[in-house]
């Protein structure tokens, strides 16, 4: 399949891994940023094929898991109303709640679907005038112009029955938040393709400089991620702290215009709390003022509710980076993806989720025990 | 005599509608409107000796056998017809194959219907000749059957209920727990046809593939095997939960582990793209026409070329073997030379947010 099967090149992938051998001179430790990534370096084994100078960090960049508690039990909370139908990206109904998760509310007979765009949900909107639609709007950079432009066409359309729960979050002050903070070890970073996509690496370059750090755009196919590694490893040999574009296929320096054009005139920049890790100042996007009419939490009057984490679980220090999944003592004991503890353990693109699925044959036999 | 007595018909209320296209409460009375029913649109079709005897159960005449392959199975499918397939030609594939992956051959079938109040007759005048063609492509009769109706919004349509009854072929054991270290992992195609048709016909993807279900009755490939090897030790059908599910529960029963290896699985194109666009693992994916089979190592290569003169094994291939560790786990070596576990799914497949 054209743009998959040529990045799937075993011969070309094995070829990259030589030159990053060849290149390396020292132990580098590096963050792949998104959940995707990490999903795709732990199916294709690319960490089994590193040289063992490479240590790779799995970063925050799950939007699934990185959704605080409290929005989950907003979430919950709005679906159980009657004359309401709440749509979501699939894995979001899983991350249990404080009490439950999406699931439970279905079963117990609220109308929750999944749905693979906003726009599907505004069509579910425009259908059922005598409910209330109210999309789950979540993720990353990479998926809110489609969201906003769910509003913006709800809008266009005077549909008076669509809003969004909102928790979005943005990469670049979570790359500060991880760099500033005194026990970070990451020297190099692996920014999220699909992110600079839509944002480009403009953002980018200021932090790589502040910070002395570099980072190179990656994609999601083995051969992108070991092109990222390799560009990555000769940036730190050579001592430069830029931003280099691995991903060139999809991602311009600038990125799409157009996309940033209608984030920037539905969204402000706001704090944001991630699950696990805390309140990152500036590192989400709320709707603003003139686009409150749409914003779920004041229609349903969910905003005072507020969540305490499972005590037990570390998804935060996985999230930071700062341990691997099988470091926690509950990871394949009291959490499994069938009774998860924490959202690291529920989507696939969970780093604790990656480990349990690809590669908990080697923890149980204590065979991976670094 | 009977003329001088009124009949009832007239004044009952609510008044029956006999004359109708749309199945009404009356077809699950147990009166004259579902005699009507059976008589038109259930027995013309799947009509045979034992059904046109019109008991209370079918009375049927194998060679005696030693012993019975028994199965049920109720289908259930939203929406009831779909590219390559419907839910009778479900009805009647999904249980001849289970049947058939315990070595048998599947000879009667029974068939249960509950439907809705309001489906309509001529669709289930299409789906019982579905049914009629799979049974006569398998060889099976439908030899009893019942139908209730349910008030309109309690059933989505239409749902069957088929158990077929087979004929062992071999004395040999086949079955989950069979398979030895050593072994050679078999699978008969592609992977994911059937549950990449069945979303699209939902309407769930968005756009449009052209994938074809692969739903087929497998008897007969089965039977083809089973002639060219007694080495046959484990026949799968991997449905629901596809080709990962299927062989996890082999290596569970049989307390091995299967190492497969995934250069050597086949997806269509189209397949593949719907499963990268939506963060699906085609491994998870239902299939209704294809089987796993694992064989002694020394009779693969005649199993395989059995299957490959067939019509539903045309595409067969070894895809990997059975090893003693990890015991009860199946690995996948990557194109790459890595190895990952491939471990069951805990629910629903859910697609991934991007």
């Amino acid at each position: 399949m054209k743009y998959i099967t040529e990045y799937r090149d075993a011969d070309l992938v094995k070829k990259t891994l030589k030159k990053i051998e060849k290149t390396i001179s020292r132990p580098w430790t590096l963050m792949e940023i998104c959940g995707g990534q990490t999903h795709a370096i732990v199916k294709h084994g690319l960490d089994q094929l590193l040289p063992e100078e490479v240590e790779l960090v799995h970063g925050p960049g799950c939007p699934v898991c990185v959704t605080p508690l409290e929005l989950i039990d907003k979430a919950m909370a709005i679906a159980s109303q009657p004359d309401v139908i709440f749509t979501s990206y699939g894995d979001m109904l899983r991350v249990p709640g404080s009490n439950g998760d999406l699931f439970s509310i279905r079963a117990r007979g609220g109308d929750v679907r999944v749905v693979y765009s906003p726009l599907d949900a505004l069509k579910i909107a425009q259908d059922n005038p005598d409910k209330e639609v109210v999309f789950f709007a979540i993720g990353f950079e990479t998926t809110a112009p489609a969201n906003v432009m769910s509003v913006l066409q709800a809008q266009n359309l005077g549909l008076e029955n669509y809003s969004i729960l909102v928790s979005h979050v943005r990469v670049p002050p979570a790359i500060r938040a991880i760099l500033g903070s005194p026990s970070n070890r990451v020297q190099g970073f692996l920014a999220a393709g699909h992110v600079n996509a839509v944002m480009g690496y403009w953002e980018y370059e200021p932090i790589a400089e502040e910070f002395q750090v570099p980072m190179a755009v990656t994609g999601f196919e083995p051969l992108d991620i070991a092109q990222g590694i390799l560009t990555c490893v000769e940036s730190l040999e050579k001592g430069e702290y830029v931003v280099e574009n691995a991903y060139r296929r999809a991602v311009t320096k600038a990125g799409n215009q157009t996309a940033q054009k209608i984030i920037k005139q539905v969204f402000q920049e706001c704090d944001r709390k991630w699950r696990g890790i805390g309140v990152i100042p500036g590192s989400g996007w709320c709707l603003r003022p003139a686009f409150q009419e749409f914003d779920a939490e004041k229609r349903f009057d969910v905003e005072s509710i507020q969540s305490e984490e499972s005590p037990v679980c570390i998804s935060g220090l996985i999230l930071q980076g700062l341990k691997k999944p099988h470091e926690c003592p509950a990871f394949g004991t009291k959490c499994t993806p069938d009774h998860p503890l924490g959202a690291t353990m529920v989507s696939d693109e969970g780093a604790c989720a990656a480990y349990y699925h690809y590669r908990s044959h080697l923890t149980r036999q204590g065979i991976e025990s670094s | 005599m009977s003329e001088e007595y009124p009949t009832m018909e007239g004044p009952v209320c609510p008044l029956p509608h006999i004359e109708t296209d749309r199945v009404v409460m009356g077809h699950g009375s147990g009166g004259r409107m579902m005699a009507d029913l059976i008589r038109s649109v259930f027995r013309p079709p799947l009509s045979n000796p034992v059904l046109e005897a019109e008991n209370d159960a079918g009375v049927v005449q194998p060679t005696p056998p030693e012993s019975l392959a028994i199965s049920t199975d109720a289908h259930v499918v939203s929406p009831l017809f779909f590219r390559g397939g419907d839910i009778g030609k479900l009805a009647v594939c999904g249980t001849v194959n289970d049947v058939a992956m315990v070595g048998a051959d599947p000879k009667y079938l029974t068939a249960s219907f509950i439907l809705e109040e309001g489906l309509a007759i001529s669709t289930l005048q299409k789906v019982v000749a579905s049914m009629q063609s799979s049974a006569e492509e398998a060889g099976v009769q439908v030899v009893a059957g019942d139908t209730k109706v349910v008030s309109h919004g309690e059933a989505d349509g239409l749902y069957i209920s088929t158990t077929g009854i087979g004929i062992p072929l071999t004395k040999n054991e086949i079955g989950g727990d069979q398979a030895q270290p050593g072994d050679v992992v078999i699978l008969s195609g592609t992977m994911g046809d059937h549950g990449i048709a069945v979303l699209e016909a939902r309407g769930d993807l968005g756009f449009e593939t052209n994938v074809e279900s692969d739903i087929a009755p497998l008897n007969h490939l089965v039977t083809a095997m089973l002639e060219a090897s007694p080495g046959i030790h484990v026949l799968r059908d991997p449905t629901r939960g596809g080709v990962a599910t299927a062989l996890n529960e082999i290596a569970q029963q049989s307390n091995v582990g299967v190492l497969i290896r995934e250069s050597s699985l086949l997806l269509q194109p189209a397949v593949q793209a719907a499963c990268e666009m939506l963060g699906f693992d085609p491994l998870y994916i239902a299939n209704e026409g294809k089987l796993l089979a694992v064989v002694k190592r020394e009779d693969a290569e005649k199993v395989l070329m059995a299957m490959r003169n067939t019509r539903y094994g045309e595409e067969a291939a070894i895809i990997g073997e059975i090893t003693v560790q990890p015991r009860g786990r199946l690995l996948m070596e990557t194109p790459l030379g890595s190895k990952r576990v491939v471990d069951t799914l805990s629910g629903e497949m859910l697609p991934r947010i991007c």
